[in-house]
């Protein structure tokens, strides 16, 4: 549940979703190369945390029922629609049976009027807490990785720049963290859409 | 001695002596009464081709759409009551998540077809319920990129075609044009002419009383604008015209009294 390291953070104009690659259970590690980030619509990511059967399952679900949504009214749900929605469905199932799996969606919402359109980021965990920040992260990476962002983090920042911050945060977590995640997928939404990055390479 | 049930078990679909069932041939009279969609397969496309009817002066003309998606990949337009449309479009949009969601892959249009078919079938075989009033034509492409055309009916038949005509003044007639002017191989300009030409046959001539959709594989399908589809008219009109001319010139004059 915590052994995913998993975080997100917001620059001018964009977000940027970081996930460790590892699917693992137990001591093995079956896989370094588990894509986590989940794109819901042409310009909202999702990472999810936790039980990967939870995680696949819960992402599948909401976003087929935000593309039904899209096609029945004709138009995207925004980022804070969609974080309620999500939120609601962990809210409901919290009573029944849970869905192990802390959540970071980012989204990128035009304004019909001007091209400036804003880029949110909210954070969820499986207790179906919703909170809009700046940045966040979840799972044991979040204790070593939440100072770092404390520090290095400011407003409007270009994509180099919070990339750097981003590039500290996995030295950080490689250097202090027991548990070795040699590989991390980052991905990123502006107005253009979501797209991978490379994290040395933009 | 025995209850009554109160509840809708009553059938309103029933057999007539003769072997009709009249409540289904009663809907596809309320197809007819529809505006007209022309549906065409070509070699590499599927056009869709709806007839407009005039809005009163007060309402917005973009809330009237008789074309739409079904999913990503699939557009369906319909002919007949527009309040049933929309509740068999939404059951169908919901099928075909549902379907993306438990099988990780896109439903087929037969697959869609048949889903609305059925739907359309079990409504002349419930109690209390009466039959869809709606025929639709539904474009998309096979896992082998070859394009598919399939209608439905009230009576919650589907069948595939290559060209067809559901309602409208006289489908009859389009339907018979289509017969004459369908040929294998149509290219995307072709098949986007004969779906206007079959239109023009019902359908006062213009842009603003036609919608257009075209679909290729791969690609998001895509509404003809209105000065695209006026080019294509004005084309039709002026070939039509410069037959009318060479039938009169190359007629002879009747010199007899």
């Amino acid at each position: 549940f915590e052994m995913d390291s998993t975080f997100g953070i917001t620059g001018e104009g964009f977000a940027i979703l970081a996930a460790d690659a590892s699917a693992a259970r137990s001591i093995l590690v079956f896989k370094h190369d588990q894509d986590k980030i989940v794109a819901l619509d042409s310009h909202k990511l999702l990472v999810g945390a936790g039980t990967a059967a939870d995680c696949v399952n819960f992402n599948e679900y909401i976003s087929k029922n935000m593309k039904l949504y899209e096609l029945n009214n004709d138009l995207q749900l925004t980022t804070k629609s969609a974080a309620n929605f999500i939120r609601g469905e962990l809210a409901t199932a919290l009573r029944k049976g849970p869905y192990q799996t802390n959540l970071l969606l980012a989204g990128y919402d035009s304004t019909p009027s001007s091209q400036n359109g804003s880029v949110s980021l909210y954070v969820m965990d499986y207790m179906a807490s919703l909170s809009k920040t700046d940045y966040g992260a979840h799972g044991y990476a979040s204790n070593f990785i939440l100072s770092v962002m404390d520090r290095e983090w400011r407003k409007g920042m270009n994509l180099t720049e919070v990339l750097e911050v981003a590039k500290k945060c996995i030295h950080e977590l490689n250097t202090r963290f027991m548990i070795s995640q040699p590989v991390f997928i980052v991905k990123l939404v502006d107005k253009d859409g979501t797209r991978v990055i490379d994290i040395n390479n933009p | 001695r025995y209850f009554t049930k109160m509840s809708y078990d009553r059938a309103i679909t029933v057999f007539s002596p003769d072997g009709h069932l009249f409540q289904v041939e009663y809907a596809m009279e309320a197809v007819k009464r529809g505006s007209s969609v022309v549906g065409v397969r070509g070699i590499d496309c599927v056009v869709l081709g709806v007839e407009k009817k005039a809005v009163a002066q007060l309402q917005d003309p973009r809330t009237i759409r008789k074309i739409a998606k079904l999913d990503d990949d699939l557009t369906i337009a319909f002919a007949g009551f527009t309040a049933d449309a929309r509740v068999l479009i939404e059951k169908a949009r919901l099928e075909a998540q549902s379907f993306r969601l438990t099988c990780e892959d896109a439903p087929s249009i037969e697959y869609m077809a048949r889903f609305i078919a059925k739907m359309q079938q079990s409504y002349t075989q419930r109690g209390g319920v009466r039959p869809f009033g709606v025929s639709s034509m539904i474009g998309g492409f096979s896992k082998d990129k070859l394009p598919q055309l399939y209608l439905t009916d009230p009576a919650g038949t589907y069948s595939a075609w290559k060209a067809y005509a559901i309602g409208g003044r006289s489908e009859k007639a389009v339907q018979e044009f289509l017969e004459k002017n369908w040929s294998a191989n149509l290219s995307e300009a072709d098949s986007i002419r004969l779906t206007v030409k079959a239109l023009m046959e019902v359908v006062d001539s213009g842009s603003k009383n036609m919608d257009l959709a075209v679909m290729k594989f791969g690609v998001p399908v895509k509404m003809v604008t209105s000065e695209e589809l006026q080019e294509v008219i004005s084309d039709i009109e002026r070939e039509q015209e410069e037959a009318k001319k060479s039938v009169a010139e190359s007629a002879p004059i009747d010199s007899t009294v």
